[in-house]
This record gives structure tokens, C-alpha cells and sequence, in this order.
């Protein structure tokens, strides 16, 4: 940090190191873990696929394919974009940079550790929170680090109003830390085996309420707060409206936590408790889609930028699939709706127009806008490279989700029917047949995903290999302001 | 639920609803168009616009609609709903509802013998059913089984064949147990056996291996698979002088078949399915071998 004393104002280099350690391994990882999926979605047409390997089998590779894509993309995306946003907005630099550099090689090393252990059928087997305690203790000491940064930068700004965007990171670090240590307790049996805390229905309540704000805060919190950065920046408009920025904020992170018991109907989960996780579920969705309009909004008198900008692209279409997961989970979460597609692809649908077309194109698009600004080059190399990578992404993405759409439905209505005599018409095998179809479209979806990504990767290594513009990021703040 | 956990429920589920509208109507006005003071970042700044009006609505309805499913539906506490719905009410009215039309088609089936139930199409497609749904795991959906599952669409049985045969192995499940003969052999005898078990059925098998192989065969493996080697249905000991092999023939199956033993499982299904269920899931395996001209 280099502090040059002027008049009324101070020179502040920002500390953009670890930014562009995970902006470089969002590319990476995305690769790695989209590919895991591409193959999962191979085996499913081509069981021998698993060369009748133990660590190449179906079981193993899932969780390390939702691992890397939910925590080493997504997670290096929201490492670099929060680190980013937090600096710029609050006009100072990252509090303890070496600690934001520890967050890097520690964050790396969980993933290296996961991408063994799984492999491996190391696994608590609790969905998305496989890894085993000792993993989980170093996750809860990096995201730790995480926080210390994150707030530390907050609390020394140089600016008096926190920005929006800042609140959804915090949210985001605050409830993935509860989550993750409260959903993890166990007690070590090995190195490599422990036993939940907790048993039963309640290890499954508990499993939920992780399972599904993971998604509320991982997935949709810390993605909301990259949109509310990259979005206005991108648009060059003020965000549509401040208020509903904070209705929707506290709606969404009060409301996010009841929702997990949707996850959990029609099982040994107490009545009651399945019935407050479907309300308020649905009062969730004005929360969720709040997010969408603010971006979306802030459109709104500059639509044609659309036409010349594939990144703005790659953010409003981002919106649109995440306005239209989170109508379709609250949908979801109804009991009658639920009994027809819980346990079926629709699940699986559902989690990818969230993962890939939200997730992911939120992501994709952040990561262009910030890449060559984050290694001081004029631009990115190919701007019709991102156009390209946007129409594989959409298409990837439409494929994919109305093919598990169309299976999900199907699966539900064949493992319902009956006859006449109360006997099933179907016999499980029989769905799993007619499922055929539909996988290959998904294979062909993801494929067409996965190829987008290797565009991305070709255009982010030209851009690198680009001489740089300017050396260091270097603003003027403005003298501190008084915290009225 | 104790009373106090229970009002515990009601309290804060109530008080998060009363909360998010309360969210709703402070913040609800704003003035369209006008940027706040802040800028951060240079340029990001925002407008101080008022809620959508069709967003508050659909806030409110969702709102309105979880109180209205709660007062109908048990979700407060220990309060039941004014419907007295439970998931195991529905469960069990569902139940109730099959097992009616069920034993209507069963009636119709009553007092037919297990190869006229074979011959019958209407005992056919409810024994299609069961068997879909409870054996095709691991006899295969076209019956024909899979290595260590025997196929039941041959003529070859283990535990017999007949009627009663079959219903007797669906009701209690059967266990068929090789013994590992691994250290009771010597390296000689072992040689023999797997040079001629494998091959009983080959006639160009030359005859010195099959003496030297029935010799063996009549000193260690007679007891159970019988003298001439057709197997006991009573022990399900499988014929060996056909070219039909449960785990597979060969010299290397065979030989890891005596050298460590197999053991089979058909579990008991009295507690899974009724008798009407096993009686027609019998007759759809009987007719399945085509015998005195059932249907396929």
C-alpha cells in the first residue's frame, strides 16, 4: 500500500493480488468442474463410462463435480468480485492483504483436498457439505480470514454509506460461516470418518437448512451482491431504486432461513415444520425476484446497450434465469407440486437454470468486466468471443434445463400412474428408459456449456498476454467523509 | 411439542409474517427518478424509486396466502388447521383407496388354480405389475436374470419348478449356500474338477479329463449337486450338466466357485406382498416357461 499525503486527499493502490489469483482460477475451475459434470452426464447414457473404476464411478464424481463447480467457480468468483467491489466502494484498500493472499492458497487447498478425498469415497454424505472435519476446519479458518478482510476493509472506508452490494457480501460471508460450522459438527472417528452431531430427522432438518441457504446465501446473496457491482458499472445508470434494495435485502436474508424443510416433504419431518418451509418458501419469492428487477431496471432507458455489449448480456440474461428459478422453487416447494417432482430431473432442471444460467452467466459476465481491469489491460482481447461464449451459454443452458424439465415431468407422471387395480403401471427401470432422450439433449446442453468455457479460457489468456495499460491501480480518494 | 415450544412456533412465525409487511409499508414510498447523494466508485449511484406496485401486491398475496394456509393447514405449533390434514391421513386415505380397487380385481381371480391364472390375461398383467415392482430389481425386467440372479424365464429351476415350488420361494425366500472348499483340496484334485465341471455338457470332452473329473466330482460335490450331477432342488444345488451357469461357466468362474463359495439370497417376501400379490406374480413366472401352452 502506498500512501502519498496530498492536500485533501490520499493516493490509495488498491490490493488486487489475490483478485486475480481467484479470477484466473474462476476460468480454471470452471473448466475442471463443468467437465466432471459433462462426463457425469455421459455416464448416465454410458454407465461403462466409469471404466468400472471405483473413483471414476458416478458416486464419487458427483459430489466433486457439484463441489468444484458451487465452491471453486462460484467461490473463486465471489472471492475475487467481493474483494473488488469492497475496495472500490468504500474507496480504501484491503484491510490485512496478506490475509486476502492466505484466503487464496487456503481456498486452493480445500479445493485440491476435495478434488482427492472425493475421488477417494472420503464423504460425511451430506449433500453439498461431503468433505470430512478436517477439510471442514480449514474451510471455517479460511472464510474466517474471509470475514476479517471483508469487514476489516468495511470499517476502515472513506466513505460514509455503505453501498449495496457490500451488504449482500457481508450477508453472504456471515451465514455461510453459521451454516457451514453448524451443519458440519461431528465427531472425529479417523482422519478420514466422523459422525454427525446431530441424527435422524434432525440431522436431515439441519442438512436442509444448510442445503438450502447455501443456495439462499452462497448462491443467490453473494451472486446478488457481484450483480449489484458489475450491473450499474457495466450500464453506466444509477440502480433503480435504493428502497427496494433494502426491502428486498432484509426480506431475502430473514426469509431465506425458514425455507429449507421443503427439501424435506412427505418424510419422517414433522407436519408443521414442512408447512412453515412451504409458506414462506413462497413469500420468498417477491424477496428473490427484487434482485431481478432492481437489475433488470437499471436497464431501463438504455436497452440498446444490449445490442453492442455481449458482457451486459451475459448479466441481464443472468437475471432472467434467476427470476425464473426463483419463481419455479417456490412453485416447487408447494406440497402437491412437490409430490410430482421431488426425486425426479426436475430437481436437477431446476438447479441448473439457477447454477448455469444464473450462477454461472452472473459470474462469466463479472469475471470479463473484471479481468482486464484487474490486470490493468485496455480491454478483453475478442469482444466477438464473448458474444460467441454468450450464445453457447444461453443455448447450452436452455437445452439443458428443458430437457430435465421434460424428463422430470415425464418421471413423475410414469412413477405415479397406476391402474385400474391400484397396481403401478410403470416399473422404475421402465422411466429410467424413457429417460434416455432427454439425457442426451442434457449431454448436448452441457457440452455446449462446457465448450463456452474454453472460449473464455483462449480469450482470457490472449487478454493476459496483452501489454499492460497502466502500472497499478492507483485512485485519489476523496478526504474522509463524516459518518453522520 | 411441549406448550411452550409450541407457542414459541406460533410467536415467531407470526411475528416474521406481521414483520415482512411491516418491511413493506415503511418503505413503500419513494419519489421516481431522483438520485440519492451517494456516489461510490466514481459513478454508482442510485435512484430512490418507489416499490413496483405490482411487486408489493404479490409480496402481500404471498403473505396473505401463508396465513390463510396455516389457519387451514397444521404448521403453528401444535395447532392442527381447521381441515385436520396430516400427511399420514392422506397417506393412508390413498392406501385405503387402492387397496379397495385392488381386492375388487383379486375377487374376480378368486378360486383359479395357479396355471389357469397363467392362461388368464387379466391375472397376467397384475402379476406383470408385482413382478415389475418387486422382482425386476434383480431378476431383470424380462426375467432372464443376470449373473448370481437366476433367470426365471427358462426351464431350468433351482428350487423346483412347479406351482407350489414357486409360491413357496416368493413367501419365505430361499438361501443356497456353496461351500468354500479352498484347503480341502489338493492343487490335483481342484485341476480335475475345473477341467471337467465346466465342460459336462461338451461331449468332445476327452474322456480321461471326464473320468478323472468324475472321480473328484463323486468324492467332494456329489452330497449336494447328486450323483449324476443334476442338482437337489431341496438344497437348490444347480444342475451342472447343462450348459446354464448362475455365475458364469468357464474354467475361472468355476474354479473361483470352489475355491471360495457362493452364497445366494431370495429374500422372504410374506411381509412385502400379500397372497393374492404372490399368487399371481407366481402364475406370471409360471407362464413365463410355457408350460402345458400358457401364454407368453
Amino acid at each position: 500500500m502506498a500512501h502519498d499525503s496530498g492536500t485533501a486527499a490520499t493516493a490509495i493502490r488498491y490490493e488486487d493480488r489475490a483478485i486475480r489469483g481467484f479470477a484466473v482460477m474462476t476460468v480454471v475451475w470452471g473448466i475442471v468442474g463443468m467437465t466432471v459434470g459433462v462426463w457425469l452426464a455421459a455416464q448416465l447414457m454410458w454407465p461403462a463410462l466409469n471404466f468400472d473404476t471405483p473413483w471414476l464411478t458416478y458416486s464419487r464424481l458427483r459430489p466433486l463435480h457439484t463441489n468444484a463447480v458451487i465452491f471453486a467457480f462460484g467461490g473463486s468468483a465471489l472471492f475475487a468480485s467481493s474483494y473488488w467491489c469492497v475496495q472500490r466502494t468504500c474507496r480504501t484498500a484491503l484491510f490485512l492483504p496478506k490475509l486476502a493472499n492466505f484466503t487464496f492458497w487456503g481456498w486452493m487447498l480445500v479445493i485440491v483436498l476435495a478434488a482427492i478425498t472425493l475421488p477417494l469415497g472420503i464423504t460425511q454424505s451430506k449433500e453439498y457439505a461431503e468433505l470430512e472435519w478436517p477439510i471442514d476446519i480449514l474451510i471455517a479458518i479460511v472464510w474466517v480470514a474471509y470475514g476479517v478482510v471483508f469487514f476489516g476493509t468495511i470499517t476502515k472506508r472513506t466513505v460514509s454509506h455503505i453501498y449495496v452490494a457490500n451488504w449482500f457480501f457481508g450477508a453472504f460471508i456471515i451465514a455461510v460461516a453459521l451454516l457451514h460450522i453448524v451443519n458440519s459438527i461431528a465427531i472425529p472417528f479417523s482422519w478420514t470418518r466422523s459422525y454427525s452431531a446431530y441424527s435422524g430427522a434432525t440431522d436431515a432438518m439441519v442438512q436442509w437448512w444448510y442445503g438450502h441457504n447455501a443456495v439462499g446465501f452462497f448462491l443467490t446473496a453473494g451472486f446478488l451482491g457481484m450483480m449489484y457491482y458489475f450491473v450499474p458499472k457495466q450500464v453506466g445508470k444509477p440502480i433503480y431504486s435504493y428502497r427496494l434494495s433494502i426491502v428486498h435485502f432484509w426480506a431475502l436474508i430473514a426469509v431465506y432461513m425458514w425455507a429449507g424443510p421443503h427439501h424435506l416433504h412427505y418424510t419422517a419431518l414433522p407436519d408443521w415444520v414442512q408447512s412453515i418451509g412451504m409458506v414462506f418458501s413462497l413469500i420468498l419469492l417477491a424477496p428473490s425476484w427484487g434482485g431481478m428487477i432492481n437489475g433488470v431496471m437499471t436497464l431501463s432507458g438504455a436497452w440498446h446497450t444490449l445490442r453492442e455489449d455481449p458482457i451486459l448480456k451475459f448479466l441481464i440474461v443472468s437475471l432472467s434465469f434467476y427470476g425464473m428459478s426463483t419463481f419455479e422453487g417456490p412453485m416447487m416447494s408447494i406440497k402437491t407440486v412437490n409430490a410430482l417432482s421431488h426425486y425426479t430431473d426436475w430437481g436437477i432442471g431446476h438447479v441448473h437454470s439457477g447454477a448455469l444460467g444464473w450462477v454461472a452467466m452472473i459470474s462469466i459476465g463479472s469475471m470479463y468486466a473484471l479481468i482486464p481491469r484487474a490486470f490493468d489491460k485496455p480491454a478483453m482481447h475478442s469482444i466477438p468471443a464473448i458474444n460467441l461464449h454468450f450464445w453457447m451459454s444461453t443455448i447450452g443452458t436452455v437445452l439443458y434445463i428443458t430437457a430435465m424439465w421434460s424428463a422430470g415431468l415425464m418421471q413423475g407422471l410414469m412413477w405415479r400412474a397406476t391402474e385400474a387395480d391400484g397396481t403401478l403401471t410403470y416399473s422404475f427401470v421402465e422411466s429410467l428408459k424413457a429417460t434416455y432422450p432427454f439425457y442426451a439433449v442434457r449431454l448436448a446442453g452441457g457440452l455446449m456449456f462446457l465448450g463456452g468455457m474454453f472460449v473464455m479460457a483462449w480469450n482470457v489468456w490472449k487478454t493476459l498476454a496483452q501489454p499492460a495499460e497502466r502500472a497499478g491501480t492507483l485512485v485519489v480518494a476523496p478526504a474522509r467523509e463524516s459518518h453522520a | 411439542m411441549s406448550a411452550f415450544w409450541s407457542n414459541f412456533v406460533i410467536v415467531i412465525s407470526a411475528a416474521m409474517m406481521v414483520a415482512c409487511l411491516w418491511l413493506l409499508f415503511a418503505n413503500a414510498k419513494g419519489v421516481t427518478g431522483q438520485t440519492g447523494e451517494h456516489v461510490w466508485d466514481d459513478d454508482l449511484r442510485e435512484y430512490n424509486n418507489p416499490l413496483p406496485r405490482w411487486w408489493l401486491n404479490l409480496f402481500v398475496l404471498t403473505v396473505l396466502f401463508a396465513a390463510g394456509y396455516l389457519a387451514f393447514y397444521p404448521g403453528l405449533g401444535n395447532l392442527s388447521g381447521r381441515l385436520g390434514w396430516t400427511s399420514r391421513g392422506q397417506m393412508e386415505a390413498d392406501l385405503a383407496r387402492i387397496t379397495a380397487s385392488r381386492r375388487a380385481a383379486y375377487k374376480a381371480l378368486d378360486g383359479q388354480s395357479i396355471p389357469e391364472l397363467a392362461r388368464n390375461p387379466a391375472a397376467q398383467s397384475l402379476g406383470r405389475a408385482v413382478f415389475m415392482a418387486n422382482c425386476a430389481g434383480c431378476h431383470g425386467a424380462d426375467a432372464a436374470g443376470a449373473i448370481g440372479y437366476p433367470n426365471l424365464a427358462d426351464a431350468d429351476w433351482k428350487f423346483g419348478g412347479s406351482p407350489e415350488a414357486i409360491v413357496a420361494s416368493i413367501t419365505h425366500g430361499r438361501t443356497a449356500m456353496m461351500p468354500p472348499l479352498n484347503g480341502t483340496l489338493s492343487a490335483q484334485a481342484l485341476q480335475e474338477l475345473v477341467d471337467f465341471v465346466p465342460f459336462w455338457s461338451d461331449e468332445t470332452l476327452p474322456a480321461r479329463k471326464r473320468e478323472a473329473g468324475l472321480r473328484q466330482f463323486a468324492a467332494r460335490c456329489s452330497g449336494c449337486h447328486g450323483a449324476d450331477g443334476r442338482g437337489l432342488a431341496a438344497l437348490g444345488s444347480p444342475n451342472l450338466t447343462d450348459d446354464i451357469w448362475l455365475y458364469g461357466g468357464g474354467r475361472e468362474r468355476v474354479r473361483q466357485a470352489i475355491l471360495f463359495g457362493r452364497s445366494g439370497q431370495m429374500p422372504a417376501h410374506e411381509s412385502l406382498l400379500d397372497a393374492d400379490e404372490i399368487r399371481v406374480v407366481a402364475a406370471w413366472v409360471y407362464g413365463l416357461s410355457a408350460h402345458d401352452g400358457a401364454a407368453k
